[in-house]
């Protein structure tokens, strides 16, 4: 068993060590923050340059989440691009891998802040998306429940543990890890997020296996 | 030729000095275009570097810049300021000196662009930074000569590569630039001859008379040295009283951590109230001024200090050194030991002081060493290409170039004159275009051709890259500052800082704080008195024995008795040989014991650290693949450890050579050592940035590990420049299988394990060693899944 199952506003999900959300009942797979096109837009601003293969390996590994769970529908919580720029330049291949995700199921591509506007590839676009007791969107809101989102990238470490990406979950909210190859994150225990989730919160470890631990036993960096 | 013109001589004669024969000899040879002095400490190495400077400006009035001054070290250049203008002052010369480093004001930098000095006194990070900007040839219009201070220090180092390039680039502007390098006492003064000339000039070489052997004894206490730890808390009372017996006292220590702690029980025990301060490289620049100017005042009977004050720092009423802890490197022991006395043909004197039982046989065989002159050296290398690649962007900051031009630039260095234009080229590409297989955009480009010339795509990016200039890998720190208060103390590790909660206390400066908060990026503290301080972790150099002196330690294991170490020691050898072995040549010692819930495997290989590393890599491996669950090891030149879930029982076929590359380059690839390696080139070469700070004050996810960048290029571009320099560099600090081979061959089935339900006395050391290695296996897997279970069911929630 590699993945964590728990019950969430009466709703059986599922923490995948891969950093997916899965709802079993609603064939839904939930993947947030995949920042495609990333050393696009750090090159193109100046910047280093980067190895541009980061939005071949993001689309690669969800491809191979695609084929495990075979979902009804999939939602990008957001900040699925980089910028709208790195949206506009993908290339024929990220475009063709994307259709074949996209072909037979509900693709939903959901705003973040870095890709705020509509996206010309496939899907709907929504500013956030309500399912049952469940509402999706990037950026979690005070007073919600039942909410589902991702932008800030938890990470957590433990003592003789790197740090690892992770799902935050409180009785009102799950906060999603970043999916993205080139990404960072966020110390779970960072005063941010504290603010945010309750203090009996849990953080779920991704990497070989999901593994809840109480988020007060997760290190401050 | 030339000779000391009368004023000089007068100037020699009222300070009742003669010339030495060496600084005669520089200055007569002063047009040569390269020329290298070997010195002891304290022979007036320096003067002879600045006499032909000093009588050329004193002859004939120069325009701008005349002679740039490098040393390793900010703190010489300041130093060297200092003792320039004594003789400038009393001749009443005309000559403006001024130095440049990374404490300078902006404002004073910017002046010094406009109008240079005479005498430009500054570092090889500095003098990078002068070179890559636009208006580089007038800064340097006219330059007569470049000094290279303890050149030794810096030959075979990055940071010297980084020099040798820069000062083509001046070369190039004056032709006729002539180069002097000042070095210590080396084992291979051709090998820093070849890197200092412009290739392919010839460099000779003056030898000063190395002055008497110095008087160097071994502490030796009536209290016991513990068997392991490095603090030496026990000499402090014999130690106070040599302080007393002398003038002035240097007391060296090989770690910060080691230094404030010795400082901190030195006052606690000082009943005296003798003047005693503290310098090291994490004290605010201020304090450091500080103790430099009261040390030159005379205020001072003592100093605790580390490697910040190793090099050449020219203090003349320093009459004794100690060295707490072994001295690790014979090489070292003797430059320290010449900062004792800096009166030419008196002898220095020092005392070694062994923090435990293992230092006092290390101590004993430096001894030794020292005495039969038995210097270490390292191998030379060819020049590194993350190096080269920085380089090459630096060039494109101060204008367009020509490629052909630069590469036949370039390989006027010494250690890049075997430099072939594929592997320039493969850099020039890399700093272009990324020097990707792909190539999917026509942004991906830092330079590009404009009419057979390479430039900046982007003008504004050069501020980027000299931001990133630089080939010192500094651990990030944090400035700590009291609460509501300007002055900074000191720094701290960052990964030291996340350590520690609100009411820890830690020693900086001498003093005890609390720490209070993390404000920005500034550790916040209050003062605390009389509390016993947590430790301060910070800076663990670690340094290597050289493999000279673990061959003399193996050769004094053989003997049946030792009455050249103390009783206590010699007591503490015919323990180990007790309870288990001495580790003898030709055969492999294994012990095996639990300690801390976990298992333990020592090996003393006596290989030095690098062989025992590619030992620790080939040794985990087989262990992860036998299911023993290794989770880390550490080295140093006399043995390694590897701790992890489960005993090993049958140690034997863990050092079969046979077989042994299966399996190894996967193992390899996802190694840290691989990764921290990568990191390093990828930033030196200007793939990563290391002024990060934008990214993490905004406290977001901007920023993410150079592993994830590390894994992508091994998966889908394993070919590519960085992988590359990463395998090359890994391997250098790795020593090659197939020598590794070898040993286990010579010694199979001389492996002699012992089981043992604890620690040995030998083995003890081993467990304060810094720079422990982890392994990503199943073990830490194990530990992590019993973790999370044990936390979840603590916090009630076993059945989520």
């Amino acid at each position: 068993m590699t993945d964590h199952a728990f019950t969430f506003c009466d709703t059986h999900l599922i923490a995948r060590a891969d950093c997916t959300l899965w709802w079993p009942d609603a064939r839904l797979l939930c993947v947030s923050d995949l920042h495609l096109g990333k050393s696009e837009r750090i090159a193109r601003r100046g910047g280093t340059l980067l190895p541009p293969y980061e939005t071949c390996e993001t689309l690669w590994r969800l491809e191979e989440t695609v084929m495990a769970t075979n979902p009804e529908t999939i939602v990008c919580l957001g900040d699925s691009f980089d910028d709208l720029g790195a949206a506009r330049a993908v290339d024929d291949d990220t475009r063709t891998t994307l259709i074949r995700l996209q072909a037979g199921r509900d693709w939903i591509w959901i705003e973040g802040n870095h890709d705020p506007g509509p996206i010309d590839l496939g899907g709907t676009h929504l500013g956030q998306l309500q399912r049952g007791p469940l509402s999706f969107r990037h950026i979690g809101q005070p007073n919600a429940s039942g909410e589902v989102s991702g932008h800030y990238h938890p990470k957590a470490a433990l003592k003789g543990i790197a740090s690892r990406p992770c799902f935050l979950v409180d009785d009102a909210r799950i906060i999603l890890p970043a999916f993205g190859a080139y990404t960072g994150g966020l110390a779970a225990r960072d005063e941010v997020l504290v603010k945010i989730m309750a203090p009996s919160a849990i953080a779920i470890l991704t990497g070989k296996r999901a593994l809840p631990v109480p988020l007060s036993a997760c290190l401050k960096r | 030729m030339t000779t000391l013109p009368p004023k000089f001589v007068d100037w020699f004669a009222t300070k009742g000095w003669s010339i030495h024969p060496h600084q005669a000899e520089m200055l007569a040879r002063a047009d040569e275009p390269s020329l290298l002095l070997i010195a002891p400490t304290g022979g007036g190495k320096t003067l002879a570097g600045f006499l032909p400077t000093l009588v050329e400006l004193s002859q004939a009035p120069h325009d701008g810049l005349h002679t740039l001054y490098v040393s390793p070290l900010k703190a010489l250049a300041a130093d060297i300021k200092r003792n320039l203008g004594t003789p400038i002052d009393d001749m009443g010369l005309s000559i403006r000196v001024e130095d440049r480093t990374g404490d300078t004001s902006y404002t004073q930098k910017r002046r010094q662009r406009a109008d240079p000095p005479h005498i430009l006194l500054t570092t090889p990070e500095s003098l990078a930074l002068l070179v890559s900007y636009e208006d580089a040839p007038r800064i340097f219009r006219g330059v007569q000569r470049i000094i290279v201070d303890e050149i030794h220090a810096l030959a075979e180092s990055k940071r010297g590569d980084q020099l040798m390039l820069a000062l083509s680039r001046i070369q190039t502007m004056n032709p006729d630039l002539r180069r002097v390098g000042l070095s210590a006492t080396v084992d291979d003064p051709d090998a820093i001859a070849h890197n200092l000339a412009r290739h392919p000039d010839p460099c000779p070489i003056l030898h000063a008379d190395p002055g008497p052997d110095p008087d160097i004894t071994m502490l030796v206490t009536q209290e016991r040295p513990p068997w392991s730890g490095g603090g030496a808390k026990y000499s402090i009372p014999a130690v106070l009283d040599l302080v007393k017996q002398h003038q002035t006292t240097l007391i060296f220590h090989n770690t910060r951590a080691q230094a404030e702690l010795y400082f901190h029980n030195l006052w606690l025990a000082n009943e005296d109230g003798l003047p005693i301060g503290i310098h090291h490289g994490s004290l605010s620049r201020d304090q450091r001024t500080n103790v430099e100017a009261a040390m030159v005042r005379g205020d001072l009977r003592a100093i605790v200090c580390t490697g910040s004050l190793d090099l050449g720092i020219d203090w003349g009423n320093v009459d004794l050194v100690i060295q707490i802890g072994a001295p690790k490197n014979v090489k070292r022991l003797v430059q320290r030991i010449g900062r004792a006395n800096h009166r030419y043909n008196a002898p220095s004197k020092a005392v070694l002081v062994p923090a435990n039982r293992f230092e006092v046989v290390e101590c004993v065989a430096a001894l030794e060493a020292a005495k039969a002159h038995d210097l270490d050296g390292d191998a030379p290398r060819a020049g590194p290409r993350d190096v080269l690649c920085q380089h090459i962007l630096a060039v494109a900051c101060s204008g367009p170039f020509d490629a052909t031009a630069l590469f036949h630039e370039i390989k006027t260095v010494g250690a890049f004159s075997d430099l072939s234009r594929a592997a320039f080229d493969d850099c020039l590409d890399f700093c272009a275009t990324g020097g990707y297989a792909l190539r999917a955009y026509d942004q991906w480009k830092r330079l590009k051709e404009v009419d057979g010339k390479w430039q900046l795509r982007d003008p504004r990016s050069s501020a980027r890259i000299r931001m990133n200039l630089g080939t010192i890998f500094d651990i990030e720190t944090l400035k700590v500052k009291f609460r509501r208060s300007a002055k900074t103390l000191g720094e701290i590790e960052e990964s030291f800082a996340a350590t520690l909660t609100q009411g820890d206390t830690f020693l900086i400066g001498g003093q005890i704080v609390r720490y209070e908060g993390l404000n920005q990026l500034t550790v916040e503290v209050s003062h605390q008195k009389g509390r016993t301080p947590k430790v301060a972790t910070f800076n663990g150099t670690k340094f290597a024995t050289s493999t000279q002196l673990s061959q003399r330690i193996l050769t004094m294991f053989a003997q049946d008795d030792w009455p050249e170490l103390p009783d206590h020691t010699s007591q503490w050898l015919h323990l180990q040989r007790d309870v288990s072995q001495l580790p003898q040549a030709g055969r492999i010692l294994v012990e095996t014991f639990p300690q801390d819930g976990r298992e333990h495997m020592v090996v003393y290989g006596f290989a030095g650290v690098n062989a025992h590393r590619t030992l620790g890599l080939i040794l985990t491996q087989r262990m992860e693949a036998a299911g023993l669950n290794p989770l880390g090891f550490v080295v140093t030149d006399y043995a390694m450890m590897i701790w992890g879930l489960t005993p090993v029982k049958y140690v034997a076929p863990l050092f079969d050579p046979d077989n042994m590359r299966d399996g190894l380059e996967t193992w390899l690839a996802g190694n840290a050592v691989m990764k921290r390696t990568f990191r390093v080139a990828a930033t030196v070469a200007g793939l990563i940035e290391r002024n990060s700070r934008q990214g993490r004050k905004s406290g977001r996810q901007a920023t993410f590990s150079s592993d994830i960048l590390y894994d992508t290029l091994a998966k889908y571009d394993p070919d590519h420049l960085m992988l590359r320099i990463t395998r090359e560099e890994a391997m250098r600090g790795l020593v090659d299988f197939g020598r590794i081979e070898d040993m286990l061959q010579r010694t199979k089935g001389r492996v002699d394990h012992v089981e043992l339900d604890r620690v040995t006395p030998l083995a003890a050391p081993l467990f304060l060693e810094p720079g422990r290695i982890p392994v990503f296996g199943e073990g830490r897997e194990k530990l992590l899944q019993d973790q999370s279970a044990a936390l979840m069911r603590d916090a009630g929630l076993g059945d989520r």
